[in-house]
């Protein structure tokens, strides 16, 4: 059955991000739709800010406007972190202020849409917090990954001028006409299976057995709705969805499953119709879903085959594999989940990656490492890009023809870019890791001065190996075994998810600035199809061999490894 | 670049005020048309909270149906699974106590029918289900315990079968024992 379920989840989502990829083209042209109702709205919060929202812009006076609202995010969080222990309301449970780095990590984490959460939801953060930090900054960094890919698409769609729109005028609208309706829609769907919604405070319950405990509670509907549509990921308690309260039961489970891919994957179909080229959507939804396949198949086998070592003490595992892993989910929707969760680079989770089988963190990892099989919401097709422009320069090279992008050269300063932006993730990733592997290292008797791994020999590497992985993707799950509050990652991945979050953004916008002042050159019998199966296998294979080679001797040392030692 | 900051030090006022304030007051004046559901869908029993419909809780002793084992002790302050990987000693060690400890309890019950969720730590430890086939394997013990016929409390089982829909078929722990305390 679970099967079933899994099919129809993926099935469902596809489907309805046809008619959203069609609503977003509209919505990202300014063109009529159903929800103009909020223009009146739209226009009053223009003019009080005193922005001109029909003012076009450059690319570089877009990404200053980009880069300096984050930055304004960035102390408003700070600041509301910091100060905590004095918030006014919104604060039953009288939560006290963050740690400094923990603060910076925090806020770096969700400015850049990752949710990386080095605090635990129902004893780090205030309601006030959760509200007008946390939640406000799931729509807005969410906002600002849609705005950046709709003035990717303005270059692309451009013939000779250098305007790429708005960014303010794409950054609220993408909050108010695609992330408000949807979360409206997705929490009154959680309201309904009993996830709750208040602003009272813990319950002390005296159990059926005679223990007293605590049950932490709070606004969760409204957080768990947009941290699932926005790819942030960040849940309302530590262990995210897996939580009864964020993820009561089946129902909620599919609703978010599906949440969590449905704007990535209609942004592709919004650029089919966005530049009328229909066909050359598909293609890409193609290659990313044979990604995603590729990486969740396997993970389910993985999983319902149990641990070998759990079999090996004589315990059958009809199921498969549990630990770490809720019963109302079992291990099929579990690992859907978490391959749905790590190539969209959201983040959340229904059960504990650090306790999958081993070779499950592979796919995991690899998810994120691509980074393009989907995606995050805007910047998922954004990496997508960049593989797309290597694959046309590779071809190109391969024919001995300029190559071309929809009818635009491709020359050095766009494949530099492309290159430096493609070789800065595994960077990130190797570079973070190697960093953490050699401080543990040359720390005498690690476990008991830096107590950050929860487990000892290959799996511990594969902890500090996700940690950097996640970070740099901006997605935020985690092994959470890795004790992570510790000033050393809090400060180390912190910098990472800055890096690559805006070199990813700062990158493909000027490209799209330099194609969009170029000449369009007609179709010709000798241009590179890119809506062609062939160029889908070129693209698939320029993500693998560019994108996948580089980590594999990581995996290599961690979860394959493992495999390989349990192997029976 | 003033200009682009005192426009983005607005704008963020107003988007601070919709979607961290607005919105989440919007969702919660829809949640007021599901009082119970909106607060966490509290057991009232005497007047009194006496746990969650979907907040697991713990369950040690012989006479209840016991639910998964949690990392966290079933502190729903403070959730969590175990994190611990597949090949950690620790934690196989820990998966054969369990073992252990469910032999001495169930006697009678072999080893390879035990199902595995009842030996492995949920994600959330406060895991509220468990599948039917937890709870049957465990009629036996709570039988004799409570001088109740076996077959009394299979058919208590076979009623808390929850048909859930896009999940797995599963029974909730605490809600079995709430009827199973009403039997006598």
């Amino acid at each position: 059955m679970e099967y079933f379920y899994s099919a129809i989840i993926i099935l469902v989502t596809i489907l309805l991000a046809v008619p959203l990829g069609r609503y977003i083209s509209k919505v990202f042209k300014g063109e009529k739709t159903f929800l103009d109702f909020f223009e009146p709205i739209e226009k009053l919060i223009f003019k009080v800010s005193g922005i001109n929202p029909l003012a076009e812009m450059d690319w570089k006076q877009n990404l200053k406007a980009l880069l300096t609202i984050n930055l304004v995010w960035f102390v408003w969080i700070m600041f509301v972190l910091l100060t905590q222990t004095w918030h006014p309301f919104w604060n039953p449970d009288n939560i006290l202020s963050m740690e400094p780095t923990q603060a910076f990590n925090t806020a770096v984490s969700f400015v850049t849409n990752t949710n990386l959460q080095h605090y635990s939801g129902e004893t780090g953060a205030s309601y006030f917090s959760q509200l007008l930090a946390l939640v406000f900054l799931q729509f807005v960094s969410a906002g600002t990954g849609i705005a950046s890919l709709a003035l990717l698409y303005k270059g692309l769609a451009n013939r000779s001028t250098r305007k790429l729109g708005n960014f303010y005028y794409q950054m609220v609208r993408a909050c108010t006409r695609i992330l408000l309706p949807l979360s409206i829609m997705l929490a009154v769907i959680l309201l309904l299976n009993q996830t709750p919604m208040t602003f009272k405070g813990s319950e002390t319950v005296v159990t059926l057995q005679g223990d007293t405990v605590n049950v932490a509670r709070g606004p969760v509907a409204a957080m768990v709705a947009i941290k699932q549509l926005g790819t942030n990921g960040g849940g309302f308690f530590g262990p995210n969805s897996t939580h009864p309260f964020e993820n009561p039961n089946g129902i909620t489970n599919a609703a978010e499953n599906s949440a969590i891919l449905l704007i990535p994957i209609a942004m592709v179909f919004a650029l089919g119709y966005y530049l009328d080229r229909k066909k050359l959507a598909y293609l890409i939804i193609a290659v990313m879903t044979a990604g995603y396949l590729m990486l969740l198949i396997p993970t389910i086998l993985q999983e319902t085959g149990g641990n070998p070592v759990i079999t090996e003490m004589g315990i059958t595992q009809p199921q498969g594999s549990m630990e770490g892993k809720e019963a109302r989910f079992g291990p099929v929707l579990s690992a859907l989940w978490s391959i749905s969760t790590t190539v969209t680079s959201n983040g959340s989770v229904n059960s504990m990656h650090d306790s999958f089988t081993a070779l499950s963190g592979t796919f995991q990892m690899l998810g994120m490492q691509l980074n393009a099989f989907y995606g995050g919401v805007g910047v998922g097709f954004i990496n997508m890009f960049i593989f797309m422009i290597i694959a046309v320069f590779i071809s190109g090279l391969m024919v001995g023809r300029t190559p071309e992008f929809l009818g635009k050269k491709i020359e050095v300063r766009e494949v530099k870019i492309a290159i430096l932006v493609a070789l800065l993730h595994p960077l990130l990733i190797l570079g973070g890791t190697a960093l953490a592997s050699h401080t543990w290292m040359i720390t005498e008797n690690p476990g008991e001065v830096l107590k950050w791994l929860n487990n000892p020999g290959f799996h511990g590497f594969s902890e500090m190996l996700y940690e950097f992985t996640s970070a740099a993707a901006n997605n935020g799950s985690g092994f959470e075994g890795l004790s992570d509050n510790t000033s050393f990652w809090n400060i180390s991945t912190g910098i990472v998810m800055l890096l690559g979050r805006y070199i990813p953004i700062i990158g493909p916008i000027m490209i799209a600035g330099s194609l969009s002042q170029k000449k369009y050159i007609p179709e010709s019998s000798g241009t590179l199809k890119m809506d062609s199966p062939m160029f889908g296998i070129m693209l698939f294979s320029v993500i693998l061999i560019v994108g996948a080679l580089l980590f594999i001797p990581a995996l290599v040392l961690g979860p394959i490894s493992e495999y390989l030692t349990i192997l029976r | 670049m003033i200009k682009n900051l005192k426009s983005s030090l607005i704008l963020t006022v107003i988007l601070i005020l919709m979607f961290g304030v607005i919105y989440p007051l919007g969702i919660y004046t829809i949640g007021l048309v599901f009082p119970s559901n909106s607060v966490g869908s509290p057991i009232v029993k005497d007047d009194k909270i006496i746990g969650f419909e979907n907040i697991g809780q713990s369950f040690t002793d012989d006479k209840y149906f016991w639910g998964r084992p949690s990392a966290v002790g079933y502190n729903a302050a403070s959730t969590g699974g175990s994190n611990k990987g597949p090949s950690n000693p620790d934690y196989l060690a820990e998966v054969q106590a369990r073992i252990d400890t469910f032999l001495v309890h169930n006697p009678g019950v072999k080893k390879e029918e035990i199902p595995s969720e009842l030996v492995t730590a949920s994600g959330s430890g406060i895991d509220p289900n468990i599948s039917p086939n937890s709870a049957y394997i465990q009629v036996k013990r709570i039988a004799a315990v409570r001088n109740i016929p076996e077959a009394q409390i299979k058919a208590l089982v076979d009623q808390s079968i929850e048909n859930t829909v896009m999940g797995m078929t599963v029974i909730n722990v605490l809600k079995l024992n709430l009827k199973l305390d009403e039997l006598k």
